[in-house]
């Protein structure tokens, strides 16, 4: 691929791609169940068994 | 005894082979170099021979717990005492050189403490081996409570803490040699690079290794920071350093790339270095120890994924930045400002998220120094992540670029953001890496605040005088046409301000050095200091109301 074909790609699909798949990363996390497993994530470093430190 | 006598002799084979390369040596700093690898190996040798138990002696003199517990902690012990060593030596080499830029006699006339030598083994001192060993050590803690699982090959573990600090001998060894790169915060020459690589692969396989063990499903977002710094970092190195050595048994080789190339691949590098070593595994430490600290959820979890996605797909093109009226083509100079200036949203988003999560808990900053140190890291992770795209506009990079500005920037970045998240983990991890009943003292934690800021403010205040003075004074044309100042003028002009920064590069020393007392005394076990408790907020039920309008 020649650098001119490389950049035109660059700023044309490769843009699109890389801006469907952050969209895509990110809504992932929006869908309906999406809040209520954010919470359990976010709580879950809390819910330690006894004596972790060793 | 058959294993024994293999490992025994493969050190042996390893440190006679270092000693036949010192003395075929192309160079005295390659020789001196491979004697380093020849100690280091006689000495496993001969540890290995004498099948002692080491494992014991060290739990023993560092006082490590007997027990070996759920998880595999030793090697973050080992990292905690790194830290907090290598911080010292960082600290005390950029006080100096802050002192040889005021008192140039400080060089003592002799290569090996010039400024060009010791400024590199403070940088690289500061971040890789005082941050390094400290993301190492957290990011080893980190995933083994989050997935819930013992680390992944435990013998690795060991060799990427060992290898690392082997990989640090070499760096800066290698600095006060003159042996460099002369690439920035990439100075160490091709063997080097080569070793780091082995090291940081075998990083990458123990933290990956671990995360698949994981006895819980999700992974926490602290892990993807973290993969994401070791993964990037992995990438960076590795075409950055893409060189060809003049010979085998030399230190000395040539860049793959050449000219604008050359300056491009750096600065993707430099800047990704700060975007992903300081910034995307301080922020894992962030994610996990804040929300740890204050006993609270952070603030919210799905910004956190907002921040992670952002920072990776836009930190990546903000290279060029450094790079601004330079032969550079204009459009990769505007490229990288623009997503620079993107890169503030998330940045500040993160910050929010951090500081939100103290939210219904803000009395805690007044009673808990750990917390209140965290508050003032992310403040300066604000800051500085506001002042850097505001310094990447090429406007403003005019009057900025190539002055003490830029050192003033970098510093509140390093010394408020990393420094003072560092050593708030460092308080939290070794009372419970320990097992002691809390810090040897509090009070001292509180000392080592006021101290640290106090010098930061100093630092960064003077820098920003300096630097635009600097600039202004380059600048500036007389109705003649011609400059109004001689650089030396501007450099005399600035000497106010050097021995400023000086002062403030001490009180962060001072701080540092009062940390490395609290802790020592705390992994002594020594009893805890008699001292007024930092809680003495007592509630008071009487004032804990709203107030109600009352009629007139």
């Amino acid at each position: 691929m020649s650098y001119d074909a490389l950049r035109h790609f660059a700023d044309s699909w490769g843009l699109v791609f890389m801006g469907v798949l952050y969209v895509v990363l990110i809504g992932w996390h929006f869908l309906p169940r999406g809040r209520e497993r954010s919470a359990e994530a976010a709580l879950a470093i809390f819910e330690q068994e006894e004596a972790d430190h060793g | 005894m058959d294993q024994l006598v293999w490992k025994t002799g493969g050190w042996f084979a390893l440190a006679t082979l270092a000693f036949l390369a010192a003395l075929a040596a192309a160079d005295f700093g390659f020789a001196v170099h491979m004697g380093i690898v020849c100690a280091a190996a006689l000495a496993v040798a001969v540890l290995t021979m004498r099948h002692a138990d080491y494992q014991a002696i060290t739990r023993g003199l560092l006082k490590m717990p007997e027990a070996q517990g759920k998880y595999d902690d030793d090697p973050i012990r080992w990292g905690v005492i790194a830290t907090v060593f290598w911080g010292l030596a960082g600290f005390l080499a950029g006080l100096y050189i802050a002192l040889q830029l005021a008192f140039p006699a400080l060089n003592l006339g002799i290569e090996y403490t010039s400024f060009g030598r010791l400024r590199p083994l403070h940088t690289s001192a500061v971040i890789f081996a005082f941050g390094g060993n400290a993301l190492i050590a957290t990011s080893f803690y980190v995933v083994q409570r989050t997935c819930r699982a013992r680390l992944a090959f435990p013998a690795l573990a060991r060799f990427v803490f060992w290898g690392y600090q082997l990989f640090i001998v070499l760096a800066a060894t290698g600095y006060l040699l003159g042996i460099t790169e002369g690439k920035e915060y990439a100075e160490p020459e091709w063997y080097v690079d080569l070793w780091l690589t082995i090291v940081w692969v075998a990083y990458l396989v123990v933290f990956g290794g671990t995360i698949l063990r994981r006895s819980e499903p999700h992974i926490y977002v602290a892990n993807w920071f973290y993969l994401s710094f070791i993964l990037t970092i992995a990438m960076l190195h590795i075409v950055n350093n893409l060189s060809m050595p003049v010979s085998w048994l030399g230190s000395k080789s040539y860049s793959a790339f050449a000219g604008v190339q050359d300056a491009l691949t750096q600065w993707w590098y430099g800047h990704n270095a700060v975007g992903f070593f300081l910034t995307a595994g301080f922020l894992a430490m962030m994610y996990y120890f804040v929300p740890k600290q204050a006993e609270r959820p952070v603030y919210s979890y799905r910004l956190s994924i907002i921040h992670f996605w952002s920072l990776i797909f836009l930190y990546i093109w903000a290279g060029p930045h450094h790079l601004h009226y330079t032969a550079l083509p204009d459009w990769a100079q505007t490229l990288g400002m623009v997503f620079s200036v993107m890169l503030w949203m998330p940045s500040w988003g993160g910050m929010i998220n951090g500081l939100m999560t103290l939210n219904g808990a803000w009395d805690r900053i007044r009673t808990d120094p750990i917390i209140r140190m965290m508050v003032m890291a992310l403040a300066f992770y604000g800051m500085s992540t506001f002042e850097g795209p505001m310094m990447s506009v090429k406007a403003v990079n005019s009057l900025s670029h190539y002055t003490d500005w830029t050192i003033g920037h970098v510093h509140s970045g390093a010394l408020g953001w990393n420094g003072l998240i560092t050593f708030a983990c460092l308080y939290y991890l070794t009372p419970r890496l320990w097992k002691r009943e809390r810090l040897y003292s509090l009070r001292l934690v509180n000392w080592h605040f006021w101290l640290a800021t106090v010098g930061i403010v100093l630092y960064a205040a003077s820098m920003w005088v300096a630097g635009i003075m600097q600039g202004l004074m380059w600048r500036e044309y007389g109705s003649d046409g011609y400059l109004v100042y001689a650089f030396s003028e501007v450099v005399s002009a600035m000497f106010p301000m050097y021995l400023i920064r000086a002062a403030g590069g001490l009180l962060y020393l001072s701080g540092a050095i009062v940390m490395a007392w609290n802790i020592g005394r705390t992994i002594a076990g020594s009893p805890l200091r008699v001292e007024k408790p930092m809680n003495d907020a007592a509630y008071d039920a009487e004032a804990d109301r709203p107030i109600v309008a009352q009629p007139a």
